[in-house]
């Protein structure tokens, strides 16, 4: 089956898996997201307890898609793997530190004898929550800004300078995704909180919550639509395999691609209409649309930084080192077989779903957070 | 062209062997005990006894504390793969890199969806869909141990793949070879089951402690005869998956096997060294005895290695000096068609450049014929290809002598635990408690074995260690080595109070 497809249509097929695979990422960090809110959402230790049991039944699902995302791109992309963890090298490091707290947080805040504390362990869960959620938004952002790497005639990487990824940090147009991203998760975590927690003040908080941040929400976002559709874009031309600054191009690309401009579109309104319902109509189911939502912008974005001729990974030491789903894909071999493996993830998506659903067909309610024998994070 | 000062390369080893040694102090654990959980769990369903279910939520738990630090060691080490070794990536990502999103896919998802039932769903979902739900975790995580594994048994024998010049890469030209290569089946089936016999010694250990303090005896016992049983099932399977592990060495990797009994000069009916002390003073090429004293079972290394008794050893001296009776030739040999091909590399690179097609077809063709040497052009000398020996031997040593012992203890302790005689053997159950360190101490030393004992190889006789590594400088690596390793220790000091608490607490302490 996938033999009949050619080299390009294969990159092509695994952009839009690892396009598909963003989204799901940026939507599960919900997660995250709802760790910066725990003091914000409870008034007492049994409330934020319900807080975070209720993202405990999910945060290592945020932690495989991680994985997942970083295995994908080794293997179908191996030269942006390549490239940028070993180039950003800083920036990475530090995202990696801010998964690594989070991962022990959940099973040993609440454990005796846990050493470090509770405190510390909330503490890691904010920090993860918040500066993970921050510098994933600006490394993301260089697809649109570029990095300062330069490729050799083996393909192996050289970073210009010497600050190796932090210098993302001095690029303020980086940080409009950083925040946008960050507001974004809180307002998914409030509607999942509001879905899969059984206790009003919660629900009451997490409303006002969701009404504050997509206040914050729209100028960050709106701020990055703006920049990148207004900036210029590194376009790639196939036939001469040489890259040139294009105004407009991201713009060009949505509209030249219409049905990523149609999912942008939806997904930017899907999102819009689950605050307004969450937050005007007292809804309490919005979750699930706000989710599709943000998988759809998501995907939409990085579908239009990786067709249409457009180099994803730009090198602004040397455009003509960019990436592009081109030079820095697998083999068309792997991308075959991977593509076979690929067929598995729609199973894998349907138990998730079916257990997920399983697991939170009754709300969390205090009463199971207070049970004797209870297990709680 | 090597990037860095050998500094560099030391230090990038060091953060990953850091990693990795931290990593499988919680991932073998996970792997045994996700099973053993699952056993009981199988058991309360059938029996419907609620002393089944209070055991397997106690060893439940202590899973969870464990899991979690495995965890985030493990997604350090899907990216140190990038951030430390991005030529490596680039030049094996092609291959490398599959395994890896297989596991990702197929084992990661299925662990964490039913991670999160199998704590908190009992009362939300069936019994049956809990019970199932407890097993695809154990599953979950054990298939993700055969993906990593693969992708390491590629890098011990690499093969199903091709090196495209115009890449810069080696290619995946068959995926069931690289899946089912004997070295990473051997690999997988070895390293999951030196992880059951942790879990089994951690279930028996604490099981005794129990038996010796006079608590929780029901759920001790039981306990104790579930682990020593698996125990002992997975012991065996170990010593035998090892003793095909060690073929596969003297095969593929026959500088190892020697790294690994210290021998130095290749011998016809070899035997293997039951107890040894390394000569420090002993070089390469001279003609000091290799040990100050040692005990010696005759032939055993011959059988071991070729299943003949009769056959030829090489010894290090073979290896890397070469030796014409028994058809070896010396590394230098390969050191100089490795050179050959490199510059023909970098002659086509030109060569395409340039647009010159009769220099690029000259090139490649240069390149082909000395392919296989291609990674011992970036050697400088035949000597470089000995990994450290002193470290390979002992680790192989340990390994052996205390996987001897724990087929021994799981026996002892089944049989009394069955005969009802347990609890007078107080030594014994001291022991079973003492051998917990003793599981966790073998297993680093096989994992010492396979990886120290591949040097200086990342990608066996394709991609040295020096030119895998990221180009950056050694200060950044040391500076991330050194704050990984204050994490990575906090997190193992608060896991083991963590533990040593829960297990004080017991089965009746509930869940806290």
């Amino acid at each position: 089956m996938f033999e009949q497809l050619t080299f390009l249509q294969l990159q092509q097929y695994w952009w839009i898996i690892i396009s598909l695979l963003g989204g799901l990422f940026v939507y599960i960090m919900f997660i995250q997201g709802g760790q910066t809110l725990l003091n914000q959402l409870s008034d007492n230790e049994t409330e934020k307890t319900m807080l975070v049991n209720s993202l405990g039944r999910k945060w290592e699902l945020g932690f495989t898609t991680l994985v997942l995302f970083g295995g994908a791109l080794f293997a179908a992309f191996p030269l942006f793997y390549a490239t940028s963890f070993g180039g950003a090298y800083w920036v990475w490091m530090v995202i990696l530190f801010c998964f690594i707290i989070q991962a022990v947080s959940y099973e040993y805040r609440k454990k005796p004898d846990n050493v470090l504390g509770q405190k510390t362990y909330e503490a890691f869960l904010y920090i993860n929550g918040s500066l993970g959620v921050v510098l994933l938004g600006i490394a993301i952002s260089t697809f649109f800004s570029g990095a300062d790497f330069a490729l050799d005639e083996s393909n192996f990487v050289h970073w210009q300078g010497a600050s190796r990824g932090l210098e993302a940090l001095l690029n303020p147009m980086n940080y409009l995704l950083g925040f946008a991203l960050l507001f974004l998760v809180r307002i998914a975590a409030g509607m999942y909180f509001i879905s899969n927690i059984d206790h009003a003040p919660i629900e009451a908080k997490a409303r006002t919550m969701i009404k504050r941040n997509i206040v914050w929400f729209l100028p960050f976002f709106l701020g990055f639509v703006a920049w990148i559709f207004l900036k210029d874009g590194f376009a790639y031309d196939a036939a001469t395999k040489t890259v040139s600054m294009v105004p407009h191009k991201y713009f060009w690309n949505f509209i030249e691609m219409p049905a990523v401009g149609a999912m942008f579109l939806a997904g930017v309104v899907m999102v819009l209409l689950s605050v307004f319902n969450t937050v005007f109509r007292g809804k309490s189911c919005c979750a699930w649309t706000n989710g599709v939502g943000i998988v759809l912008t998501v995907m939409a974005v990085l579908l239009a930084v990786g067709f249409n001729g457009t180099a994803f990974y730009p090198s602004t030491h040397d455009i003509q080192h960019s990436l592009t789903i081109e030079n820095a894909s697998g083999s068309l071999y792997t991308l075959t077989v991977m593509s076979y493996v690929s067929l598995m993830v729609p199973f894998v998506l349907a138990y998730i779903a079916y257990a997920w659903r399983a697991m939170d067909r009754v709300k969390i309610t205090e009463d199971e957070i207070t049970a004797p024998d209870a297990h709680n994070y | 062209m090597l990037y860095e000062t050998a500094a560099s390369v030391d230090w990038a080893r060091a953060q990953f062997a850091l990693t990795a040694i931290y990593h499988f102090l919680f991932v073998p654990l996970t792997l045994g005990l996700s099973f053993i959980v699952a056993i009981m769990e199988t058991l309360y369903v059938r029996t419907n006894d609620p002393q089944w279910k209070r055991a397997t939520k106690f060893w439940m738990t202590l899973f969870a504390i464990n899991f979690a630090v495995g965890v985030a060691t493990g997604l350090i080490m899907e990216f140190e793969f990038g951030t430390n070794w991005a030529n490596y990536s680039w030049f094996v990502g092609d291959i490398f890199g599959a395994p890896l999103a297989v596991e990702g896919i197929l084992a990661f998802f299925m662990e964490s969806t039913f991670f999160a039932v199998m704590f908190f769903g009992w009362d939300k979902v069936g019994k049956g869909f809990h019970l199932l739900s407890t097993w695809l975790v154990a599953v979950g995580s054990n298939l993700s141990a055969l993906w990593i594994l693969v992708a390491n048994g590629w890098m011990q024998y690499p093969v199903g793949m091709a090196f495209n010049p115009d890449t810069a890469r080696n290619e995946m030209v068959s995926f069931w070879d690289v899946v089912l290569s004997p070295v990473a089946m051997s690999k997988f089936l070895h390293t999951i089951s030196s992880g059951y016999v942790i879990a089994a010694l951690f279930v028996v250990g604490i099981s005794g402690w129990y038996l010796l303090k006079g608590r929780d005896m029901l759920i001790a016992k039981r306990s104790m005869v579930v682990g020593a049983s698996f125990g002992l099932l997975v012991s065996l399977f170990l010593a035998l998956s090892g003793d095909e592990s060690a073929y596969n060495v003297a095969q593929k990797q026959p500088v190892k096997l020697a790294a690994m009994e210290g021998l130095y000069q290749g011998e016809t009916r070899a035997g293997i060294i039951a107890f040894g002390i390394l000569n420090t003073e002993k070089e390469l090429g001279d003609d000091r005895h290799e040990f100050y004293g040692d005990i010696e079972i005759p032939y055993a290394l011959s059988f071991l290695g070729y299943h003949d008794i009769d056959a030829f050893v090489p010894g290090l001296d073979d290896l890397v000096y070469g030796n014409e009776k028994h058809g070896i030739e010396p590394a230098q040999a390969r050191i100089d068609r490795g050179k050959v091909a490199v510059a023909a590399f970098k002659e086509y690179k030109a060569a395409v450049k340039a647009g010159d097609d009769a220099a690029a077809a000259e090139a490649r063709g240069v390149l082909e014929t000395h392919i296989a040497d291609f990674g011992y052009g970036y050697l400088e000398k035949p000597e470089d290809i000995v990994p450290p020996i002193a470290l390979t031997f002992y680790s192989f040593h340990i390994m052996v002598g205390l996987g001897s012992w724990f087929i021994v203890l799981f026996l002892a302790l089944l049989y009394l635990t069955m005969a009802n005689e347990i609890e007078r053997f107080r030594k014994l159950l001291w022991l079973g408690l003492l051998s917990i360190p003793l599981g966790y101490i073998a297993a680093e030393a096989g994992w010492i074995v396979a990886e120290v004992g591949r040097q200086p190889w990342a990608v066996q006789d394709l991609l040295p260690v020096g030119i895998a590594m990221t180009d950056i400088s050694s200060s950044s690596v040391q500076t991330t080595f050194w704050m990984f390793a204050a994490l990575f220790t906090a997190l193992l000091v608060a896991e083991i109070k963590i533990m040593l608490r829960q297990i004080k607490i017991g089965p009746d302490g509930g869940d806290h």
